[in-house]
């Protein structure tokens, strides 16, 4: 086996010098300094809820090894904080009654920020699509689906109001 | 107690509002932490080794390879722990002596299902535990196995639960059978099957434990049951006051956290090395760690008049309980009590069985017995309107159960049943129908129910909690009770909040901790709101009480005239007279009155149920709802997509409609993933699905957008007059979609779950019969 090396990834804003054995993923990662936010829900890519950006987009943190993202900007929920307010997705997330365990929240609000990175307007489908790797068992989807186009239209008017 | 003048004094302003839940900004911000969020120094990492076979005996099991591993700090196995036995069984469960169905908390011989622990590892990283775990070298001699409830309980069948695998049996004998079906002009009998299904919390099991300067275990868990520290000290051999619970907010539970799980494990690990030690399951872990939801085999036989009123009832069920007890028994008793539906019914005959396999081992799950009831009870309804030529929702209305008429148990239904209104508003609320697409066929369905809330009786179930209010006028709850997801602990702060007329933001709760919050009992039966909630209710209606008493003296009136909102008290029809509550408090603090209140709140207590006859009481109380639901149906592929959903239930008084919404949203999805989609496959024993790739739950693709109706009879026996919704929200989805189904392509599958292959099946056999 290779030798652990030393990676900088830039991690919700601030540059770390991290090291990471080449087979470690970076849920592992993550987890080991303290983002603790990640969650761990089945490890094999099926159920979203360690889902993370990657330069803005999301990915499964557990299927993707930290000793290729040399140089990339990680984004984990506990990064969309705006200061100490909540980013229009959480604060919608929270208002619409979108939480339930919240152990899938982070992956969801995640791969809904993906998305509208991309789709700044996305239709109902385009949620549903979106959403579909991150596995929910408490809330039938319904007010998530609610909190993501709220949040979109947030976006969009503090968008058109710079 | 103040009650009857409080009461009369409450004008809801925080209780029935969809707040913020308090749980909530932290979880959206990532700053909540699960019981797997906790490390501590120095700890180690468990790993726990599984039987491959279903049915076997351990010859021999050989650890010296892992104990040599570098890192390894620990191997356990039952040689190290010969007597260390987890209790299955709850004394009273299965009538006046346990059975001997205690299980080796590692195996010492014999096997009894796929995926049963043979040894623990401890080692420094969660790496070397793994390799560890695959370093112990074991033979197992294959011993003949029973998969099927019925062949277990034949003469000679494979014992696995002495002496004949009969784990549980109910009876009800109400009425006279054979005269009801004398008087029935159409008799409808049918056979029904459910299946293996998977809890799914996105959370797996987790823990860390650690044994502190006072020899105290302490357990931090992701559990519905802290109570649990109990049957833990008693598995690892210390006094009960040595083991300590703390929870977490838990990610998930629906009944498969209400076993214990890693707990005796842990505190194994940490007795033998002395070490903090953390045991986080891996989804595969998940699926074999915990109990499932038990298949159930029915039969129904429903006697009609032909103007469509149920003259007899009579049911068998079988269950399979998988290798060891767990509550199967009481499962088979929810079942049992549902097993006519919200009908009044004279004459009613329930044999239910539970027997023992080699199968995984079954036990609680949101529905508990209930949900698998209603699946028969709801399409037998279907199947005789159409037999009778009477519309599906008028049969129900002919034969809905009223309060005042006695349950199938004998006992009377004391609370508004509203199953009616429920089932007439969620239909209203399909709208327009949509139209046939060519092979594509819509179909409607609805389902009605009867889900108790609160533990059965005989449990004597109690909770407790403490309400205080801080001199700054802040207030503190405490109480034992976990948070599974459906914001529990909020709905305490709203009835705290409602009580002492502060905001939500202004009360704290502490929750689940055996050591320092008062016993609240478990987060199961849809109990927590109604016993936890009137604990908190009526500690702070203590309170209140008093600063009414001290705040009418200030302003010169009767205590009756005062109120408290706002974070004020005042003279109810003089605002004006007002005080800042933070005054108030200042002032009994200063004078000594009494700031908080410890309650225990009690359900009724009754003895057990007559044996023979079922009779008695079972539960305090019952909710009533319906589901409707509308599907297609491509006749082509059996292909179902679920167009509309529609969840109605009498809540009897919603504390936060939002989080009530949730629960009816979440039941929806879920059952859905039970009629369609979800199975759990064992083939002799063996688990075959252990993972979300081959275990299909409802994905943002497969959901219409649920819609929920909240309906308020006030008649329950929770605070507020609240009844409950955990479980309620889901025990009619399924039949309600699999009615639906049926109403689409003209015949009935009876087997959950309905598989495209099973419609297609269904379509060919009804075509060549044709």
């Amino acid at each position: 086996m290779r030798e652990t090396e030393t990676i900088t990834l830039e991690i919700n804003g601030r540059r770390r010098e991290i090291a990471a054995p080449p087979n470690q993923t970076l849920l592992e990662t993550l987890r080991e300094h303290g983002y603790f936010e990640v969650k761990s829900g089945c490890e094999k890519g099926d159920c979203g809820a360690c889902a993370v950006l990657v330069d803005g987009e999301a990915v499964d943190s557990c299927l993707t090894l930290t000793g290729t993202l040399e140089g990339r900007a990680i984004t984990t929920v506990a990064g969309l904080k705006r200061g100490e307010e909540l980013h229009p997705l959480q604060a919608a997330f929270v208002k619409l009654g979108s939480i339930q365990c919240g152990y899938c929240t982070p992956g969801l609000i995640m791969a809904a920020q993906s998305l509208l990175n991309e789709t700044p307007d996305p239709g109902e489908e385009d949620i549903r699509l979106a959403l579909s790797g991150n596995l929910c068992r408490c809330t039938g989807y319904t007010k998530v689906f609610d909190a993501v186009q709220e949040a979109a239209q947030v976006l969009r008017e503090e968008e058109s109001g710079l | 107690m103040t009650e009857t003048e409080s009461w009369a004094n409450v004008n809801l302003r925080q209780v029935g509002r969809p707040l913020a839940r308090t749980d909530a900004p932290g979880k959206a911000a990532g700053k909540t932490r699960y019981a797997g969020d906790y490390t501590m120094p120095n700890m180690l990492h468990a790993k726990v080794l599984r039987s491959p076979e279903a049915s076997a005996l351990l010859r021999r099991i050989d650890v010296s390879k892992a104990r040599a591993l570098p890192g390894v700090a620990c191997v356990l196995t039952a040689a190290d722990l010969p007597d260390r036995k987890a209790s299955t069984d709850i004394p009273g469960q299965t009538g006046k002596k346990k059975l001997a169905t205690d299980q080796q908390v590692l195996v010492k011989e014999r096997v009894r299902y796929h995926g049963e622990p043979l040894a623990l590892v401890a080692a420094e990283t969660q790496a070397i535990a793994e390799q560890a775990a695959e370093l112990i070298d074991f033979e197992l001699e294959p011993l003949p196995g029973v998969y099927d409830p019925f062949k277990a309980m034949r003469p000679g069948a494979p014992v696995v639960t002495a002496p004949d695998n009969v784990v549980g049996e109910h009876k009800v004998r109400k009425g006279d059978i054979e005269k009801g079906f004398a008087e029935a002009d159409e008799i409808i009998e049918n056979t029904f099957r459910t299946q293996f299904i998977e809890h799914a919390f996105l959370e797996p099991e987790v823990g860390l434990a650690w044994i502190d300067e006072n020899d105290v275990i302490n357990i931090r868990v992701a559990t519905q049951v802290i109570e649990h520290f109990r049957p833990i000290a008693e598995a690892v051999g210390v006094p009960h006051n040595k083991v300590r619970i703390l929870g977490a907010l838990v990610g998930g539970g629906f009944g498969g956290k209400e076993d214990v799980t890693v707990e005796i494990y842990l505190a194994l690990l940490a007795q033998a090395t002395g070490r903090p030690v953390r045991l986080a399951y891996t989804r595969e872990d998940s699926m074999f760690g915990h109990g499932k939801r038990h298949p159930f085999v029915i039969t129904h036989r429903t006697g009609f008049t032909k103007d469509g009123r149920i003259t007899a009832v009579k049911v068998t069920i079988t269950a399979d309980s998988g290798a060891y007890v767990f509550l199967s028994p009481y499962v088979l008793l929810y079942a049992t009590v549902a097993a006519p539906g919200p009908y009044r019914v004279d004459n009613v005959h329930v044999d239910a069985v539970a027997a023992a396999t080699n199968n995984m081992f079954t036990s609680a799950f949101r529905g508990f017995g209930a949900a698998q009831a209603c699946v028969a009870h709801e399409a037998q309804m279907d199947e005789a309107a159409k037999a009778l030529g009477i519309d599906r929702m008028e049969l129900r209305r002919r034969n809905f159960i009223r309060t005042g008429d006695k349950l199938v148990t004998g006992h009377p239904i004391e609370s508004a049943v509203w199953a009616d209104e429920c089932m007439t508003k969620a239909w209203e609320a399909l709208g327009e129908r949509t139209p046939d697409a060519g092979p594509v066929k819509t179909g409607r369905g609805v389902a009605t129910y009867q889900q108790s809330y609160g533990r059965i009786t005989w449990l004597h179930d109690t909770s407790e909690a403490w309400v205080g209010v801080e001199v700054d006028g802040s207030v503190v709850v405490r109480s034992g009770v976990t948070d599974i997801g459906a914001g529990q602990v909020s709905a305490l702060g709203q009835i705290a909040a409602e009580l002492l007329g502060v905001g939500l933001d202004d009360v704290t709760i502490y929750n689940s901790d055996s050591a320092v919050t008062p016993l609240a009992g478990t987060t199961t039966a849809t109990r927590g709101l109604y016993m936890t909630g009137n604990a908190v209710r009526l500690a702070a209606e203590a309170i209140r009480g008093r600063f009414l008493a001290r705040a009418a003296r200030e302003f010169g009136v009767e205590p009756g005239e005062v109120d408290l909102a706002e974070s004020k008290a005042f003279v109810t029809d003089r605002p004006d007279k007002s005080m800042a509550f933070k005054a108030l408090v200042a002032l009994c603090a200063s004078e000594g009155v009494h700031r908080s209140e410890l309650v225990m709140f009690r359900a009724p207590f009754t003895g057990q149920i007559d044996p023979e006859t079922g009779q008695g009481r079972v539960h305090p109380d019952y909710a009533y709802g319906a589901q409707a639901v509308e599907v297609a149906v491509d006749t082509e592929t059996g292909e179902v997509t679920v167009l509309k959903s529609v969840g109605a239930h009498d809540v009897g008084q919603a504390i936060n409609p939002d989080a009530v919404a949730g629960q009816i949203e979440g039941g929806a999805a879920m059952g859905q993933g039970y009629a369609l989609s979800e199975e759990l496959c064992y083939e002799e024993g063996r688990l075959t699905t252990p993972s979300f790739s081959e275990y299909l739950i409802p994905t943002a693709m497969d959901v219409p957008r649920y819609q929920s109706i909240i309906l308020e009879s006030r008649s329950g026996l929770g605070p507020f007059g609240a009844k409950g919704i955990g479980e309620p929200a889901l025990t009619p989805v399924a039949p309600a979609i699999a009615n639906a189904v049926a109403d689409a392509i003209g015949v009935r599958v009876f087997d959950l779950p309905i598989t495209p292959e099973k419609i297609v099946m269904a379509l060919r056999r009804a075509e060549a019969a044709e």
